[in-house]
């Protein structure tokens, strides 16, 4: 019974990180229909920026945090500004080799500036260790996470629901023509949505340096984890990527702990069955034109 | 029906052989006894145009934008290793068809997921097929031999005449001879009224049906028959490499399939070849350049065709062949154009 909770208390925790990973292509790939491939990129910069500012500035890791998501969320901005924008209208073949070689090249640079294998960042004594809470073994680590992740998602979905800015954006990604005749400046809305999904994704990264491992080579292998968390989630609103990635890190963690042998197997499987029942998504309607 | 005949001599005059196809093939053959010291990276090439040809048969002609290509080069690649390893089938060109037909089986299976769903759903499906049977080919590790791959495969020589040599000469005729018969079935089946109805269905799908092409049954005929050219590229990799290991499944090998086909152009058939041909060529420029870091250029030069526009590109990279074709063969010769620019 008590592995039972732990399964599931992990799950939750790699759910949430996962959700935070990916809240940013929902809205770039769910609302604005941009199938950003590059988006672990981010993610990778995030974790990396963290990475160099504990292990060789000696920052403290809390400090740390707020630093990834801005440097994530800067070279979003820029990026956006030069290059994605350019591509809104495209097609999505060319949006997919765009995003393909933009991955590629931050893969190959991370590499060289930082080499190949596998970076860990020094956590603070706080964070280490487990919380006996009536006899389930809760990890600080992931304690953590859940509550800053869960609290970021209260505030997104505040945000979205309650505030000016989020009535904007959900104008401009409904209709961007009527929305930009009523006096929203649409090109800046998405800007600042693209920028706030980069750094989230940054946070992300930086958070999950410890769980699922910081190498050059994540943004490839976490791409299918992001685009499976918004096709099958959907995108009418912010609550369909989240059960979507909770639903993966539950399942993600008691297939490797139940069906070791059948290692991403299962993920697969569920996710190919689904598009195909449901191709918009378990949740909500068409992400897709 | 005079706008029917025009059709048809339209038709007609774009599947007769043009004399610079038969230019392409003349030098295809010369470059064998021109570069004699280069026959491996040769064979290479030519096994990436033979994949890249797959690819442009679902996405040149039907529009179908698949990111897990590699999945039938994988399983084509790994039955005729399984074959030549366990002596199932010891005769190459045998072993080449059975593979190509395993793939097609794959494919055939597969076809009725992808045709389903649009774009973005056929990515993601697409996808996770190739991913699906990475993680299966490393489950079953005591079939495929998990990460290290087969090992020990020994080849027998082709039709019992032809042995395998170190220098790869055997092999790279060998796979030229594949290449070119496949692309002749590859362009009588683009040609034909059947390549034709393709084409109408990439362009509009929903006029397509309106006017009687049963889209749903091209589709999967085309996704099957791309299926069996990319098993067969993946078994000439087995054959004339002696080894299949779990990244022929790989993510990279179906992007780096997708920018083969880019910069060559797609919807022409030699989009491929020649993609296969200047792919191959940057990559070994890059990787002189930097020998670790050869992807950052890749993914540098899909950044800039994307953004300069792949049919601007094109145009421009076709500006000085088309000219000299202009000057001898006058106004009204038929000038190299992709298909996605031809009227």
């Amino acid at each position: 019974m008590t592995t039972l909770f732990t399964i599931l208390f992990d799950g939750v925790a790699y759910g949430m990180l996962l959700f935070v990973l990916a809240c940013g292509l929902a809205v770039t790939l769910g609302l604005m229909n941009f199938v950003n491939l590059a988006h672990g990129a981010f993610a990778m910069t995030g974790g990396y920026v963290c990475a160099v500012l504990v292990n060789q500035s000696g920052w403290p890791f809390f400090a740390a945090l707020p630093l990834a998501f801005v440097a994530s969320a800067l070279i979003g901005v820029v990026l956006e500004r030069s290059l994605y924008r350019h591509l809104y209208h495209r097609s999505h073949l060319d949006q997919v080799l765009f995003s393909v070689g933009l991955v590629f090249m931050s893969v190959a640079a991370v590499d060289y500036i930082m080499g190949s294998s596998r970076i860990f960042i020094k956590l603070p004594a706080a964070l280490e260790g487990q919380i006996d809470f009536f006899g389930v073994g809760i990890g600080r680590y992931r304690l953590m996470i859940i509550v800053i992740c869960g609290l970021l998602t209260a505030a997104l979905q505040l945000v979205l629901a309650r505030t000016r800015f989020g009535s904007r954006l959900r104008a401009a990604v409904d209709d961007p023509r009527a929305a930009s005749g009523l006096g929203i400046n649409v090109p800046q809305v998405f800007a600042f949505t693209f920028a706030f999904g980069c750094g989230l994704a940054g946070l992300g990264g930086a958070l999950s340096a410890e769980i699922l491992g910081l190498d050059p080579y994540f943004p490839l292998k976490f791409m299918i984890y992001f685009l499976i968390v918004v096709t099958v989630g959907g995108s009418s609103s912010i609550t369909g990527p989240f059960l979507a990635s909770l639903l993966l890190g539950i399942g993600d963690v008691a297939g490797k702990y139940y069906v070791p042998k059948m290692g991403p197997f299962v993920i697969y499987t569920i996710m190919i069955v689904i598009l195909i029942w449901r191709p918009n998504g378990l949740f909500g309607r068409t992400a897709a034109r | 029906m005079p706008a029917h005949a025009d059709v048809s001599t339209h038709a007609i005059s774009r599947a007769r052989w043009h004399w610079s196809e038969f230019a392409f093939w003349i030098l295809a053959l010369f470059c064998a006894f021109l570069f004699p010291s280069r026959y491996l990276i040769m064979t290479d090439i030519v096994r990436l145009a033979l994949f890249a040809l797959s690819l442009d048969l679902i996405l040149g002609y039907a529009g179908i934008v698949s990111l897990g290509h590699a999945a039938f080069f994988g399983v084509g690649a790994y039955s005729a290793g399984l074959l030549a390893l366990h002596g199932i089938v010891t005769e190459p060109v045998v072993a080449l068809i059975v593979a190509g037909l395993v793939a097609t089986a794959v494919g055939f299976l597969t076809s009725f997921l992808v045709i389903r769903g649009v774009d973005l759903t056929r990515l993601m499906v697409t996808l996770g097929i190739a991913l699906l049977l990475e993680a299966l080919a490393e489950r079953f590790s005591n079939i495929t031999g998990g990460i290290d791959g087969l090992q020990g495969i020994e080849m027998q020589p082709i039709l019992g005449l032809f042995a395998f040599d170190m220098f790869g000469k055997v092999g790279f005729f060998y796979c030229l001879a594949v290449l070119f018969g496949l692309f002749l079935l590859a362009r009588r089946i683009v040609h034909s009224p059947f390549g034709l109805s393709l084409r109408a269905i990439r362009n509009n799908p929903l006029r397509a049906a309106a006017i009687g092409i049963p889209v749903n049954k091209r589709l999967i005929a085309i996704y099957t028959l791309a299926a069996f050219y990319a098993g067969i590229a993946g078994a000439l990799f087995t054959q004339t490499t002696a080894l299949a290991s779990l990244d022929v499944f790989s993510f990279e090998r179906s992007a780096d399939l997708m920018l083969v086909l880019v910069i060559g152009g797609t919807g022409y058939l030699y989009g491929g070849l020649i993609g296969a041909v200047v792919f191959r060529m940057l990559q070994e420029f890059f990787s002189n350049l930097t020998p670790q870091y050869w992807q950052f250029w890749i993914g540098l030069v899909l950044v800039v065709i994307v953004l300069v526009g792949r049919q601007r590109l094109h145009r421009w990279a076709l500006w000085a062949p088309n000219l000299i074709i202009r000057q001898l063969g006058g106004r009204k010769t038929i000038v190299a154009v992709p298909e996605s620019d031809a009227p």
